[in-house]
């Protein structure tokens, strides 16, 4: 960490400045005009305004939190600095779209994204003194919100990003809500004023007492005698059980095809989780396992590929599973042997190969008559319970939900056991964990197994529930996908996966306009969350000590006189 | 005496070399056949070597990143295909420019050194910025946090770039000096191809003297050694790392250029597999080692270009070129398996 | 009998010849010093026990049974343990944690144990946080035994690396400058705390240590080597007495102008 020095204002503008790159991507990569159309506010204001009023509004944040240890007036003139320059940034790059035809260099840079950011219709100074105005209200907001008190600031920011989120969840809201409340909720774009602002109020209400009450909840909790401390959480897991289990009938088809969808994630992410967050092994080639998974239920389900037909006999859907999970299984294996003998970070880069030699291979016309080469394999089965097949996605979601559940348990006992532990000394220290007697490359390849079956299972699932199996649908952004819904909830932590899936497969599929630039907001989100949060939104408690060692770097280890020599050897 | 053995060799060493031996096998069967059936003339062969050498050459400006940055911070810098991929999109530009008011073809000499400096400025920025940003701040935290971090910032760049230049793949602007062929006595060189290989070999050269000769240089070397050591002797180690992040950068930016004259196309995916494969160049030739990194790219270009004509044709497997990038990829498990210390051997300290 | 046997050893790295010819015979239930000026070889020898480097000749033999060159996991398995020059706990879990999976060798869960928790799982993980209590009580830190590890003050982290190492029951405990960095109190607290374990465990310890005061107080054995060469052995009287090894500190401390090694060689001649 670098040494501490009085706050200068040019620190300010350097937030500024960091700040405005960030808005002019947004609109240089089209997410302002993407989210242009959807109102938040109706008629008052846009997703696209609110997205580039809050860069200017955390960078004028960053700016104030950096001031505070200074006088009140740097820290509110920072804000405003901060603020200002995002405006400004976004208003040079409004006047010169025109003047320079950045057009012929970047897509995005036409007449509505200098319409979005020069509203009103104005000349083009007048928008822009406007821009900088409203960046600079925004330095003096995130500079003002600094000095109230953290219980009061934490709710207002989250019921602003509340509000927000219930605007853009409009289209999947309105047919869940009563009739009524969607009607005083929503305008046909947009929440409607009173209703942002009753929300507002309530979120602010609702996490105000919460926040406040937390500890004393948790306290009460704790302080319980452990049976009856039991019987709540027993009654809590059946609740939420009991409310898992209706929910498709809850949320009706739509929502149950993108919880099916989660669902498959968090399979995959419980399994990636042994391999990442308990044994600390970086695994990027993950969906080479999913694939096999989803490969080997196609193949032996299918009626097509008459070559593989000659050999096996077609199966159904519960007879081709315990296949599918087993190759996954033994591909573990296979790949883990040679792949867990190279050291450290090599095993991130050797996995990844693996994942694209085996995408390459599917997809070659060599094994064509096996796996159908390019073109896939349709046809595959779907899960049948007595008589009748499962092909809504309402129906599927009880497979998957069973599937969670397994994979859950089998996670969650791992890591309290003498794997756990002996997977958690692997990943803080592998030559202290081989001096406690851990066979190295047999534990490691035992959470890789792990690892593998679990994406087997999801993908045998995946596959039967596609129906049909195409090789693109294997690449590498799955891999980075499940890592990055690892990172986001809590790299260990098994409600973090949850979290983790929700937000990243479930909101981009709720959010239309998201879709295009899911993988621009993954990459920024990763950097942002190792940067800032490295231990996830929902961590584990040993994490949070582990990755924020930055910060405290073991003082106590290091030997406080000086007196221990330097290592021999 | 089996005791002995087992004592040594663990059953997995045992399966490792089986898989070895396996493959060591089937490339021989494979070639053997291949060259005995006559399938291929020696000018073929030639031109494939040829071709695999420019390419590889390509591989080896790029590996000179990862090596440099691996060899200081030992760590894998995931992002450094996009910085070469934004090299390609200045060049793009700069030659679209010039193609426009006629300069490609009046002055092709000029207008290629200018779409150097262009791709080259542009990569080294987005390098420097990126260790300054992403990379510094995490410079102490454990070794999965840096590693993540890259893989993020190598998919912001990468749909940064598509955002920006947009999703489809661009024809990169003929340069007339540079199409046609030279003949060479039996060969016949690529215009293209000769003008990887001069400059590969300046950018070598240059870049040799730097690190060699240099204050900079010595300063590189000596953070790559011992980073405390290095500031208690009173070199600024944020500073010199961020001049590897540079020169990284410009090797790459060049590296992009060549690569829009030989291969004639930009798009926002192409960092991504020039860059794993980079990155098997640089460990093939001891990752941390600079000449190691431009012989690992060559031996990878060549053995990608040759290999699947040679042995893949001859075991008998259909439309072998598909399975190009996937010999890369072996070569790359191959080596970190069985020799992660590359042919040259590592010049910066092993790191476990 | 001798227990742990190394005889002949010789590594090198590069051109560096770190340990020339070393031959070191540890009797069983005896504690046997290492010592020497700095750079003197002594824990690359420990490395070469323990199996994190292969000597290029020489061979060790633990109970009959040549060790060298094999995994440090085997060599582990094996019953020899050891702590670290600079203190190598998982920092961020328990004391107790740390204790438990020290004791990974007499455990059994394996996977299905571990996802099914059958009644023996059960009973053994209970037996084993018993067993670590036991052991962590031993070096008295049971009254600590939920701290994060890296919370301890200094002296206690070396003690609880001590408890870690003795809870896969070795027969041979490998301790690297076990006092390194305490203060007088804490060092005559590990002194003692050495001494149960060869007296009330019957464990063989290999011992690395600077201050001579512990190593002449403790030593059954002492073996003294000087640039990868052994240059006298015997026990603490011998050595004290040796002309050879007061040379090998006060030379070394002219040379180089620090009085480090003149403090030491005072402490050797004098105490």
């Amino acid at each position: 960490m670098s040494i501490d020095r009085p706050f200068r204002l040019t620190d300010a503008v350097l937030y500024g400045l960091y700040g405005g790159i960030a808005a002019l991507l947004i609109a240089l990569v089209g997410m302002a005009e993407a989210f242009s159309k959807r109102e938040i506010i109706a008629d008052v204001i846009s997703m696209a305004q609110v997205m580039l009023m809050g860069v200017a509004f955390v960078a004028a944040l960053f700016a104030a939190n950096k001031a505070q240890s200074s006088h009140r007036s740097i820290t509110v003139a920072s804000g405003i600095i901060a603020g200002a320059m995002v405006g400004l940034l976004l208003a040079l790059l409004a006047l010169a779209i025109e003047p320079l035809n950045m057009r012929a260099m970047f897509v995005n840079a036409n007449r509505q994204l200098v319409a979005l950011l020069l509203p009103f219709d104005q000349t083009p100074i007048i928008g822009g003194v406007i821009l900088v105005g409203v960046g600079a209200l925004m330095g003096l907001a995130a500079a003002a919100i600094t000095y109230l008190p953290s219980l009061l600031r934490r709710s207002l920011l989250i019921s602003l990003v509340g509000v927000v989120l219930i605007a853009l969840l409009e289209d999947v809201l309105v047919v869940v809500l009563p009739k009524n409340i969607g009607r005083f909720v929503y305008e046909s774009n947009g929440l409607t004023i009173a209703g942002a602002v009753v929300l507002f109020v309530l979120i602010f209400a609702i996490t105000y007492l919460w926040l406040a009450q937390r500890d004393n909840v948790t306290r009460r909790f704790d302080r319980m005698p452990p049976k009856q401390r039991r019987i709540w959480s027993f009654a809590a897991t059946i609740t939420l059980l009991v409310v898992l289990f209706l929910l498709p009938q809850l949320i009706g088809p739509y929502l149950s095809e993108v919880s099916d969808l989660v669902g498959f994630y968090i399979i995959m992410a419980l399994g990636l989780n042994v391999v990442v967050g308990f044994a600390g092994l970086l695994d990027l080639g993950y969906v080479a396992f999913f694939a096999i998974g989803a490969y080997t239920m196609a193949v032996l389900t299918t009626p097509e590929l008459p070559i593989v037909r000659a050999v096996i006999p077609q199966l159904n859907f519960w007879q081709a599973l315990p296949f599918a999970v087993l190759a996954a299984l033994i591909a573990g294996v296979l790949l883990g042997v040679p792949v867990l003998k190279t050291r450290g970070d090599y095993l991130a880069i050797i996995t990844l190969g693996f994942g694209e030699i085996i995408r390459l291979v599917v997809l070659s016309d060599a094994l064509k008559p096996f796996l159908g080469g390019a073109q896939g394999v349709t046809g595959v089965a779907r899960p049948t319970l007595g008589s009748s097949v499962t092909d809504s996605p309402q129906e599927f979601y009880y497979f998957i939900l069973i599937g969670i559940l397994i994979a859950w348990f089998i996670t969650a006992r791992l890591k309290n056991s003498r794997l756990g532990r002996a997977w958690m000394a692997i990943r803080e220290d592998e030559d202290v964990a081989a001096a406690m007697s851990i066979n190295l490359v047999g534990y490691k390849l035992l959470a890789f197994a792990t690892g593998a079956t679990l994406a087997g299972l999801s993908g045998a699932m995946f596959g039967s529930k596609l129906g049909s199996m195409v090789p693109a649908s294997f690449n590498v952004l799955v891999s980075i996908n499940v890592l990055a819904v690892l990172i986001v909830g809590g790299m260990g932590s098994l409600p973090g996966v949850i979290v983790g899936a929700l937000v990243l497969i479930g909101l981009p599929e709720l959010l239309r306009e998201f879709n295009e630039f899911r993988w621009w907001v993954y990459g920024a989100v990763l950097v942002v969350m190792m940067l800032y949060k490295p231990e996830g939104l929902w961590p584990e408690a040993t994490r949070v000590r582990e990755l924020r060692e930055d910060e405290e770097p073991n003082e106590s280890i290091e030997d406080p006189t000086g007196l221990a020599k330097p290592s021999e050897a | 005496m089996f005791a002995r053995f087992r004592r040594k060799y663990d059953l997995t060493d045992v399966i490792l070399w089986l898989i070895g031996a396996g493959l060591l096998l089937a490339i021989v069967y494979g070639s053997f056949v291949t060259l005995s059936s006559g399938k291929y003339t020696a000018e073929q062969w030639l031109n494939f070597v040829i071709f695999g050498l420019a390419q590889g050459g390509i591989y080896g400006l790029i590996a000179l990143g990862y090596t440099m940055v691996y060899g200081i911070l030992g760590m894998i810098n995931f992002a450094h295909g996009e910085f070469f991929m934004f090299g390609t999109f200045g060049a793009f530009f700069m030659a679209d420019y010039l193609a426009g008011n006629g300069m490609l073809e009046s002055n092709p000499f000029l207008s290629i050194v200018l779409m150097l400096l262009v791709a080259m400025l542009v990569s080294a920025t987005i390098a420097v910025l990126t260790e300054r940003i992403a990379y510094r701040p995490l410079r102490r935290a454990p070794r999965l946090v840096p590693l993540i971090t890259a893989i993020g910032v190598s998919y912001f760049l990468q749909y940064t770039a598509r955002g920006l230049f947009g999703s489809g793949v661009e024809a990169f602007p003929n340069v007339p000096a540079l199409s046609g062929a030279v003949a060479l006595g039996p060969i016949s060189l690529q215009r293209s191809q000769i003008a990887v290989f001069i400059s590969t070999a300046v950018l070598l050269a240059i870049l040799w003297l730097m690190v060699s000769k240099t204050k900079v240089g010595r300063a590189i070397r000596s953070v790559a050694e011992d980073k405390d050591a290095a500031a208690l002797m009173g070199v600024d180690v944020d500073r010199t790392i961020a001049t590897s992040f540079a020169v990284g950068g410009i090797m790459a930016g060049a590296a992009g250029v060549m690569y829009g004259l030989v291969f004639r196309q930009v798009a926002f995916y192409m960092g991504f597999v020039p860059g794993i494969k980079a990155f098997t160049a640089a460990v093939l030739g001891g990752i941390g080692n600079l000449p190691g990194a431009v012989l690992g790219g060559l031996i990878l270009g060549v053995i990608e270009s040759v290999g699947p004509s040679l042995f893949l044709d001859g075991i008998g497997i259909p439309s072998p070129h598909q399975l190009k990038d996937g010999i890369a990829f072996t070569v790359l498990v191959l080596i970190l398996i069985f020799r992660p210390s590359g042919i040259l051997g590592e010049r910066l300290s092993k790191r476990a | 009998m001798d227990l742990l046997i190394a005889k002949n050893i010789n590594k090198r790295f590069g051109g560096l010849q770190a340990l020339t010819a070393l031959d070191v015979f540890v009797a069983e239930k005896s504690i046997h010093s290492v010592i020497g000026p700095n750079g003197a070889g002594k824990t690359t020898f420990f490395n070469c026990i323990t199996g994190f480097y292969k000597p290029e000749e020489g061979e060790v033999v633990f109970n009959g049974e040549e060790i060298q060159g094999m995994q440090p996991a085997r060599v582990a398995q094996r019953g020899i343990s050891r702590t670290y020059q600079n203190i190598r706990l998982f920092a961020n879990v328990t004391v107790l944690e740390n204790v438990l999976v020290g004791m990974h060798r007499h455990l059994h869960t394996g996977w299905f144990g571990a996802v099914a928790r059958f009644p023996k799982n059960n009973q053994e993980e209970a037996a084993a946080r018993e067993e670590g209590m036991r052991i962590l009580k031993f070096v008295d830190l049971h009254r600590k035994a939920d701290y994060i590890a890296k919370n301890l003050p200094y002296g206690e982290q070396r003690r609880l690396e001590i408890a870690r190492a003795l809870a896969g029951k070795p027969s041979v405990v490998l301790l690297d400058e076990p006092t390194a960095g305490m203060n007088p109190r804490e060092t005559e607290d590990t002194t003692t705390l050495i001494r149960r374990l060869r007296d009330d465990l019957g464990i063989t310890i290999l011992l690395i240590e600077h201050d001579m005061r512990v190593v002449m107080n403790v030593s059954d054995q002492i073996t003294v080597l000087d640039f990868g060469k052994k240059i006298a052995e015997g026990d603490a009287l011998a050595i004290r007495s040796n002309p050879q090894v007061i040379e090998a500190y006060l030379g070394r401390g002219a040379a180089t102008g620090s009085n480090y090694g003149h403090r030491q060689a005072a402490a050797v001649a004098g105490s």
